[in-house]
């Protein structure tokens, strides 16, 4: 049994995994879009879910929200301590999907901010854009502050940044916003990411987290899958998926296709 | 029960009442910004609705068009605008401005349309212009109805102006979002039960508006409801 977030991306990836199990025989049941963390973590821990597509920083932090650890390599070793009796992470893969600062281009060429510490050379006032959970995460103008000392405002936009973020950003009611690092939008509205020198984000990769049930053989499959997924294969992935309205299914199966592992 | 107590632990900690980011900003915010959508609402709705109940005509028409805007998904309604205009609190006002219009409209026209054509033929027949018999006989007789339709207006909109703060417009919504994002369920509960207690209110306020306004003569006295008529109630007009 495979499940996946309520997440565009999510449901690609863990259709990745499900026609991976497939192509070697295996018998797969989906259960996908099924909401967030606090929804489906149980259902893992109580063995009606095996198979899971998540994201290191992210889970950790659901696990551990004072966790220290903030590199790939850093996060990924807390979180094989993290994970509760009864399930694992396999290999994390080279993809990432994370939080990420955004900014125009044109905010970014007038102020020469390429970088989050560039912000504290910005003299006109700063609103960050995002969900409305973003203002009490870590990372949120608190944790902006902390770690570069920029005093930021914040407007809730509560599309996960979405078309209405950028159309936010692009009309300067807010100067930056928070958009996942693989959305497409990024690079198709010319937005800038800010660079995050000092670690305010933590690294968060692409890892299937499997219940007792992923014995080694499908385990190796699975790191098969993970070890051939690269940053950019998730982007192009996600814009299929958003400016080309193709479906999980169809994209899974030109990837595999294309990697040609099995 | 632990969930309500902590709600109501949320909702009556003065510290949360506090600040331009307090509960007590907001609700003025939400209260506020419901009553201007309906006003607005109202000043398109009601001159149709009162022309269509009038003369009797495009009744067809208004129920169909008003069919339809109550089936358009406010949030739908609501991304589109801000793309098209920018985030603003202008997007989720025309949003529900569009949402109101329907039981607006419908209030107008079932209120004047529904009083007595005997009653408007004598008035006619007593030399009062059109205009005179809409101000005169049909508006009186028709309000409790006509503010039946907005009452019902404003209770929708107080309780789907939450979506405001989907996009940054601020009010009780934004207690909605952050709290089931971050799973800060007694705060959901404690501000779903203000909602409710200030849509309650709000509507106990209309529903004594609609009693009072009732005309003398028409007015009804306890127990021989059943033998005289009374303007109908909008929820049966409007179907």
């Amino acid at each position: 049994m495979i499940g996946s977030q309520d997440y565009y991306s999510n449901e690609i990836i863990a259709e990745i995994y499900a026609q991976a199990l497939e192509a070697n025989d295996y018998e797969v049941e989906r259960e996908f879009r099924i909401g967030q963390r606090e929804v489906y973590l149980p259902e893992l821990e109580a063995g009606e879910i095996d198979l899971f597509p998540e994201y290191t920083g992210n889970l950790l932090q659901f696990w551990e929200p004072e966790t220290e650890a903030r590199t790939s390599d850093d996060v990924y070793a807390a979180l094989e301590a993290a994970v509760p009796e009864g399930l694992r992470v396999l290999d994390q893969s080279e993809a990432t999907d994370q939080d990420s600062y955004n900014v125009t281009k044109a905010f970014s060429d007038e102020f020469g901010v390429t970088s989050l510490d560039d912000l504290a050379g910005v003299t006109e006032p700063i609103t960050l854009g995002g969900n409305a959970e973003l203002e009490t995460r870590p990372y949120g103008p608190a944790g902006l502050e902390e770690t570069y000392g920029v005093k930021v405002g914040f407007t809730a936009i509560e599309d996960s940044g979405g078309a209405l973020t950028v159309k936010a950003l692009v009309d300067d009611q807010v100067q930056m916003v928070n958009i996942y690092s693989a959305d497409p939008n990024i690079a198709a509205n010319d937005l800038v990411t800010l660079e995050d020198p000092k670690g305010l984000f933590l690294a968060s990769n692409v890892v299937p987290l499997a219940s007792e049930k992923v014995t080694d053989e499908i385990a190796e499959i699975i790191n098969a899958v993970s070890a051939a997924m690269t940053p950019a294969d998730l982007v192009a992935m996600n814009d299929r998926s958003v400016n080309g309205q193709e479906s999980a299914d169809d994209i899974a199966a030109d990837w595999l296709a294309e990697q040609d592992l099995f | 029960m632990n969930v309500f107590a902590e709600a109501f632990a949320w909702l009556f900690d003065p510290a949360n009442w506090e600040g331009p980011d307090g509960i007590g900003a907001r609700l003025a915010f939400h209260v506020v910004f419901s009553l201007a959508v309906v006003a607005g609402a109202t000043i398109v709705a009601l001159p149709i609705g009162v022309l269509i109940g009038h003369t009797g005509r495009g009744r067809e028409p208004a129920v169909v068009v008003s069919g339809a805007l109550r089936a358009l998904p406010t949030l739908g309604l609501l991304t589109i605008l801000a793309l098209a205009m920018g985030l603003s609190v202008l997007a989720p006002y025309l949003a529900l401005v569009v949402l109101a219009i329907p039981s607006v409209l419908a209030g107008a026209y079932a209120g004047v349309g529904g009083v007595s054509r005997t009653t408007v033929d004598a008035a006619r027949a007593m030399g009062m212009t059109e205009g005179q018999i809409v101000l005169r006989v049909e508006a009186p007789l028709g309000l409790p109805t006509v503010i039946g339709g907005i009452r019902s207006a404003v209770l929708q909109v107080v309780a789907t102006a939450t979506l405001a703060a989907y996009i940054g417009g601020g009010g009780l919504g934004t207690y909605l979002f952050s709290g089931l994002k971050t799973g800060n369920y007694p705060m959901v509960l404690g501000v779903s039960m203000l909602i409710i207690a200030l849509a309650l209110v709000l509507d106990g306020a209309f529903a004594l508006t609609q009693r009072l306004v009732v005309p003398e003569g028409v007015r009804v006295r306890r127990g021989t409801a059943r033998l005289r008529s009374r303007p109908s109630r909008p929820r049966a007009a409007m179907g």
